[in-house]
């Protein structure tokens, strides 16, 4: 990206610009530049001192058991994150991506399990929950214009109780489910290393989405559109088709996230997956995308979700309280935020 | 014979490349636009004026899809054209530059300039895995820019933020008027810009109309339109007042026409 900045020919206009931004450089506005064009660089810093200083703390959390089952803990809120980013990038936000998970996990193990449906029509069926879940909050959102909050606080509870209502309140077995339902949480040896399937499926839906978001005309759009709606209208871009598309997205990957979650439980529980929702957003915005929309990076997110299962682990090796990681949490959130609205200060 | 006359007749040996006849929108039983015509000749700078809610912004927005006209006619190039969304005025070549500057802040120019036409790569690549053909997006950027006469934005990849507000209208402006448009509509486009910045926007819609792009300006500002307007629509109480040339009157008469203190 940088060489492009010195191919143009140089011109009096080029000097011009110079002249313009130069004025406005300082160490720290420079250090915020940076910041606001790569939003995944202050989570990575974040991740790198936290890995060196538990380090540092305690001999067992650089080993490589210890680092597997940090991945292995984040999987499911890093693929719940996936969803959340996506919807947090078109300036929304989705309560109900823990619900919505839980209650295609639930499906996929009660017909494979109590209907005797073969494991990947059961999973097909789990694709369609998800989808239907997004169909909805999407639905509801560009029809009726609600506010996403609302929306997603509504479809939470309603989730939460179509679970319930749906299981009966009973957990179902892994062992009792068809052996694809449970495969993404068995491990097979890298080296040393145990690396679970689970943590491989998450790590490819941030490859693709990546991908999406990155080098697509509708990844573009979905930044455009987080943005200012508004412009993003008035440039052609179809808002609505959009952002219900973004929501389908985000059910089908809470869908493969309810897989995952199948197997990382080796259960399908109705009660699973409680504090999700803020585990996934705060994921997000530690992972340096603004909740005001159209600024953050998926990655940003992936980090994040590390950084908080980083925390906890770290901090429960050096022998601190649960409640000590929960409180740090809460400071990495609010110090994330601060740092966000920092950088968007950029602007002249 | 009134002004109006004298310069529909003035110019009408040309067709119109863009023609709006009778024009009506109503907002419930708020009147935004009560039969409205208008003509836009080649290569002219048309200036719309008008007091707050004299119908300017409806005018334009039914002159480039943003709102459907309630009933009217509107014509590019002497074909009768139907604009449901601001896509549909932009197939037939109208481009508009809106007031809050409709670019997005977080993407850079080129992406900006290229914001819903997007190109793709040729092959697989685009057509399977519909990637964006980036690079190709930033050398054209960069070739519209240069053959706009825009020297303001050397380096397409800076995210739009980053600029200055008289560097982000040249965006806008050059998003409109890039990429083959007929008719470039600018809504206030100097209303946030200082001195300079208003003079170097000034400056691109004469170049705009040097190179036989006719557009569309609205402006509160009387210098500005009396600066670069060829014929200015006077627009009041929902209709169109009169169609004066900078020559023909001056800044008092056209306010006097715009507060309806006197008639053309």
């Amino acid at each position: 990206m940088t060489q492009q900045q010195t191919a143009g020919p140089p011109s009096a206009g080029h000097a011009d610009l110079a002249e313009e931004f130069l004025d406005r450089q300082t160490p720290l506005s420079r250090i915020r530049n940076i910041l606001h064009r790569y939003p995944a660089l202050s989570p990575a810093f974040v991740l790198l001192i936290a890995v060196v200083v538990f380090g540092i703390l305690n001999d067992r959390f650089l080993r490589v058991e210890n680092l597997s089952l940090i991945t292995q803990q984040v999987a499911v809120v890093g693929t719940l994150a996936i969803a959340q980013t996506l919807i947090i990038l078109t300036a929304g936000i989705d309560l109900s991506v823990g619900a919505v998970m839980i209650l295609s996990s639930m499906v996929i193990a009660q017909i494979a399990v109590s209907n005797g449906i073969p494991g990947p029509l059961a999973l097909i069926a789990g694709l369609a929950v998800g989808l239907g879940a997004g169909a909805l909050n999407g639905f509801l959102v560009t029809r009726f214009r609600l506010p996403p909050f609302i929306v997603t606080l509504g479809t939470l509870n309603i989730f939460v109780a179509l679970t319930l209502l749906y299981s009966g309140g009973s957990t179902v077995r892994g062992s009792a489910m068809p052996g694809v339902l449970t495969w993404l949480g068995s491990t097979f040896p890298v080296g040393p290393v145990r690396i679970s399937t689970g943590v491989v499926m998450m790590l490819l839906l941030y490859v693709v989405v990546a991908f999406i978001l990155g080098k697509t005309a509708w990844g573009r759009h979905v930044y455009a559109v987080g943005d200012d709606k508004e412009a993003a209208r008035l440039a052609g871009i179809p808002v609505s088709r959009v952002l219900m598309s973004v929501y389908l997205a985000a059910g089908a990957v809470l869908a493969i996230g309810a897989w995952i979650q199948i197997g990382r439980n080796n259960a399908a529980s109705p009660n699973a997956g409680v504090d999700l929702n803020l585990d996934s957003i705060t994921a997000v915005v530690i992972g340096g995308t603004s909740l005001f929309g159209g600024r953050g990076s998926i990655w940003g997110s992936l980090l994040g979700a590390l950084i908080v299962g980083v925390f906890r682990n770290g901090l429960s090796l050096a022998g601190l309280d649960v409640l000590y990681q929960t409180l740090a949490v809460g400071v990495l959130i609010i110090v994330a935020v601060s740092v966000d609205q920092w950088i968007r200060k950029v602007k002249s | 014979m009134t002004m109006t006359e004298f310069a529909a007749s003035h110019t009408d040996t040309r067709e119109p490349i863009l023609k709006a006849r009778n024009l009506v929108k109503t907002f419930g039983r708020v009147v935004g636009l009560d039969g409205v015509s208008l003509d836009l000749y080649p290569g002219e700078v048309l200036a719309v004026i008008g007091d707050n809610g004299a119908g300017k912004s409806t005018l334009i927005k039914c002159l480039t899809g943003a709102e459907i006209p309630d009933t009217g006619e509107l014509f590019v190039s002497g074909q009768q054209v139907h604009f449901k969304r601001p896509q549909d005025a932009r197939v037939h070549g109208i481009e508009t530059v809106y007031q809050n500057l409709a670019v997005s802040p977080a993407l850079d120019v080129a992406s900006n300039l290229f914001l819903g036409r997007e190109e793709r790569l040729p092959g697989l690549l685009g057509s399977v895995f519909r990637m964006l053909d980036t690079k190709g997006m930033r050398t054209k950027a960069k070739q519209e820019l240069t053959r706009l006469g825009i020297s303001t934005l050397q380096d397409v990849t800076v995210p739009v933020e980053n600029l200055s507000g008289g560097q982000r209208q040249a965006v806008a402006v050059a998003r409109a008027a890039a990429f083959g448009s007929k008719v470039v509509v600018l809504d206030e486009p100097t209303a946030a810009l200082g001195v300079r910045e208003s003079n170097q926007v000034l400056q691109l819609v004469r170049d705009l109309r040097d190179r036989g792009l006719p557009v569309i300006l609205i402006s509160h500002n009387m210098p500005h339109v009396f600066d670069v307007a060829d014929r200015i629509h006077i627009q009041r109480l929902g209709k169109c007042a009169a169609t004066i040339t900078p020559q023909s009157h001056t800044m008092t008469d056209a306010v006097a026409i715009m507060t309806g203190a006197a008639t053309a």
